[in-house]
């Protein structure tokens, strides 16, 4: 065991592994050193440790300058003083110059009381601007399908360029230019829509300030839940249920499903259904397309493509339409759940009540930002009018809630309608890394062997390791799966699969740090990746609470195929329920 | 994407330069230099091709090329005209003179003139301060320059073609 380091802070004695910083040290004693643009949420990748903007400065005895406590590490018989006179002043002082060159619009701003720079406006007790600097009003402005960007209030803390890169992989966001003039900017400082972005949005979900922010349909929405002559009706996917309860003072990992019901139907939804009803769906289109191609391999057919890959998360289709347009033939055609569930609900439900798809508004509530753009995807649309009309995000639906005078902690619990509304646990689980994976081996297991499966749980694939394998008995055959979260972990997968060197049957890939739970729409986490964790928890809570826990034995998708689709992958499934990929890649 | 083709014949000089530093991220700046050497400019095309070569994301590239005033995305003109705004030249009249190239040129700082003969820069110091104010056209040095002289200078540029 290595020797422990021994220093006081405060005058508290800490004694802690080498290699710890100040910062952490402080924190196992209970101080909370105020920090900016340091980001750590622990197991995961999602780091930024620039050291840039000082907000953590303490004093160390002996020691000419203030120290960075994130990114100093502690040594034998320092003595660290985090609130003493001259590091106050000091601190104030740095985030006095912050404001001095930031837009003073915090009332109307996007971020309002969610704001990290507020935050440590407030805790310094600044009560006035003493310096003025030029505004950065000519940086960039930008609303995209999913993102919106107000460059001037960015406080180049370089944790969005740091997701970008160096978790994603993505390689848009950058520091361009120099000075004074610098601002972070997509690749040749143009629009997202003209780049490899693909709208996973943890810029988002990591800005301190509101430079990135979700383009926000709220105001849209009231007004369709206002006009008379429209239907609304609305789906939640699995992640908003487990996080929702946050943005209302509920400790994270509380499960809200039945309140997250009642108040849609508060909200005006003439019909609450359920995206975990389309992940049941989505299950048994994926995993027949899986076991298709796997009994063609195992017939000898050397064209078929393995491993298959999924294909729910639009971020991550995106993705390798941008970068893989070799490899287009390897994910699934399954479309995601959210698009599922429109194509059914404005073909299916339509028709069956006599229904005119263009008076019917499909609303999707998603953990997620680029489902708002995957809405805008032309090819899930029919006629103009699209499957799924637009998305919000978990924070939209709270903000909405909110506004419309509704106090949801005192909610009674409610049931989704139907006859979309009923779901399994393997739906409910979606929502994590590794959850789409374990559903589908839940359904293919029974399918591909003919018996029951011994025990539901497919622990192998859960939790916060970024690429996850594991080799499943199919009853002699072994199958052989892996599961990969954030884009960089994709890729290492993307690149090995065009050397021919991926070997596996099937794969699963989602693009945010934990799945859909650590979504770019969820409230925000922070840097606590405790939240995380108490998400990933309920999620698995609400899959062991439901009755039926395989997605083939939901009694209304059988329902459905018997009423309408008729067989997975038959014709009118084909038509509805799968799709096709583009060579998006930039010359 | 990239409103402009490059020639084959550079797309082949910027692999070149590439290959020479073993397409190695850690000699982007010596590439990006070379790379200017051979073309005159850094357009978004030859970054793109580089950032291809280096496996890295092509916004590293253009925040190095925007970071360093160095690099430049335009075309320089056959005649770089750079004017120094060291502290020296600066109390000896720099401004001045730049107003005055600018006057001459019709073209502000950081531009070409249309027929491609002049491009306009600024510069800090060229160790030569003993002579200040001065400026570069191409590889010449011009020091205790007037306002007066610029016209003369630049007309002897153009009488050269």
């Amino acid at each position: 065991m290595q020797k422990k380091i021994k220093l006081t802070i405060d005058k508290i004695p800490v004694s802690v592994a080498p290699g710890t910083t100040i910062l952490d040290a402080a924190k196992s004693v209970g101080i909370v050193i105020p920090t900016l643009c340091h980001m750590d949420l622990k197991g995961t990748c999602v780091q930024n440790k620039p050291a840039s903007c000082r907000i953590c400065v303490v004093e160390v005895e002996g020691r000419r300058n203030l120290a960075p406590s994130c990114a100093t590490a502690c040594a034998e018989g320092m003595v660290v003083w985090t609130n003493s006179a001259r590091v106050v002043r000091a601190r104030k002082t740095i985030a006095e110059l912050m404001l001095s060159d930031h837009p003073n619009d915090c009332l109307t701003c996007p971020k309002c009381s969610d704001c990290e720079l507020q935050r440590l406006v407030m805790r310094f007790n600044i009560r006035e601007m003493p310096f003025q600097g030029g505004e950065q009003s000519t940086r960039k402005k930008e609303v995209t399908a999913a993102i919106s960007r107000s460059m001037d209030k960015c406080i180049l803390c370089r944790r969005c360029e740091s997701v970008c890169n160096n978790v994603q992989s993505v390689g848009v966001l950058g520091a361009i230019r120099r000075g004074f003039d610098t601002t972070i900017a997509p690749t040749f400082d143009r629009m997202f829509k003209d780049t490899d972005c693909t709208y996973c949005g943890q810029c988002v979900a990591v800005c301190p300030t509101g430079a990135l922010t979700e383009r926000d349909n709220t105001d849209r929405l009231l007004e369709d839940l206002n006009d008379p002559n429209k239907i609304v009706i609305a789906q939640p996917a699995p992640a908003v249920r487990v996080a929702l309860g946050e943005e209302f003072g509920m400790a994270p990992g509380t499960i809200v499903t039945g309140k997250l019901a009642t108040a849609l139907r508060h909200l005006g939804f003439t019909k609450v259904f359920d995206t975990d009803f389309a992940a049941d769906l989505t299950i048994m289109e994926e995993g027949t397309e899986i076991l298709h191609r796997l009994k063609a391999f195992l017939a000898g057919d050397k064209s078929v493509k393995l491993p298959i890959m999924t294909s729910c998360c639009p971020a991550w289709v995106n993705f390798y339409e941008h970068n893989y347009p070799d490899l287009l033939d390897y994910p699934s055609t399954a479309k995601s759940p959210g698009q599922m569930f429109g194509a059914i609900a404005k073909t299916w439900w339509c028709e069956k009540r006599g229904i005119d798809r263009k008076k019917v508004v499909v609303v999707s509530i998603m953990p997620c930002l680029a489902k708002k753009y995957e809405c805008e995807r032309p090819e899930f649309s029919v006629d103009g009018s699209p499957d799924v009309d637009y998305s919000i995000s978990t924070r939209e639906l709270a903000r909405l809630i909110k506004r419309a005078n509704i106090d949801f902690a005192q909610l009674p619990d409610s049931d989704f309608d139907t006859p979309m509304g009923e779901s399994s646990g393997a739906g409910a689980i979606f929502g994590a890394t590794g959850g789409v994976m374990e559903a589908a081996l839940r359904t293919v297991y029974e399918v591909y062997t003919g018996k029951e499966l011994p025990k539901l749980e497919f622990t192998q694939v859960r939790g916060f390791d970024g690429i996850k394998e594991a080799v499943i008995d199919l009853d002699g055959f072994p199958l052989k799966v892996c599961v990969a979260h954030t884009l960089g972990n994709a890729r290492i997968l993307m690149d090995k699969l065009r050397k021919g060197k991926l070997d596996y049957h099937v794969v699963e890939v989602m693009a945010c740090p934990g799945g859909c739970i650590g979504g770019a729409g969820q409230p925000y986490h922070h840097g606590h990746i405790e939240v995380l964790d108490a998400r990933r928890e309920a999620i698995y809570r609400e899959d062991e609470g439901k009755a039926i826990r395989m997605s083939h034995k939901n009694p209304d998708i059988v329902k459905l195929y018997e009423e309408f689709l008729g067989e997975p992958l038959g014709e009118r499934s084909e038509e509805l329920l799968h799709t096709h990929y583009f060579n998006k890649q930039i010359q | 994407m990239s409103e402009m083709k490059l020639s084959c014949e550079a797309v082949r000089q910027v692999e070149e330069v590439c290959e020479k530093f073993h397409n190695d991220p850690g000699e982007l700046i010596a590439i990006l230099h070379e790379c200017q050497d051979r073309l005159g400019y850094l357009p978004e095309p030859v970054q793109r091709i580089i950032a291809g070569k280096l496996c890295i994301p092509a916004s590293k590239v253009y925040g190095v090329v925007t970071f360093y005033s160095f690099f430049t995305m335009s075309p320089k003109g056959k005649h770089p005209v750079s004017v120094c705004l060291g502290t020296a030249c600066y109390v000896r009249g720099a401004d001045k003179l730049l107003e005055e190239f600018k006057r001459v040129l019709g073209i502000d700082v950081g531009q070409t003139t249309p027929d491609g003969k002049f491009s306009l820069d600024c510069l800090r110091c060229v160790g030569a301060c003993g002579l200040a104010p001065v400026a570069t056209i191409g590889d010449k040095v011009y020091g205790r320059l007037n306002p007066a002289d610029i016209k003369r200078i630049i007309s002897e540029f153009e009488a050269e073609e």
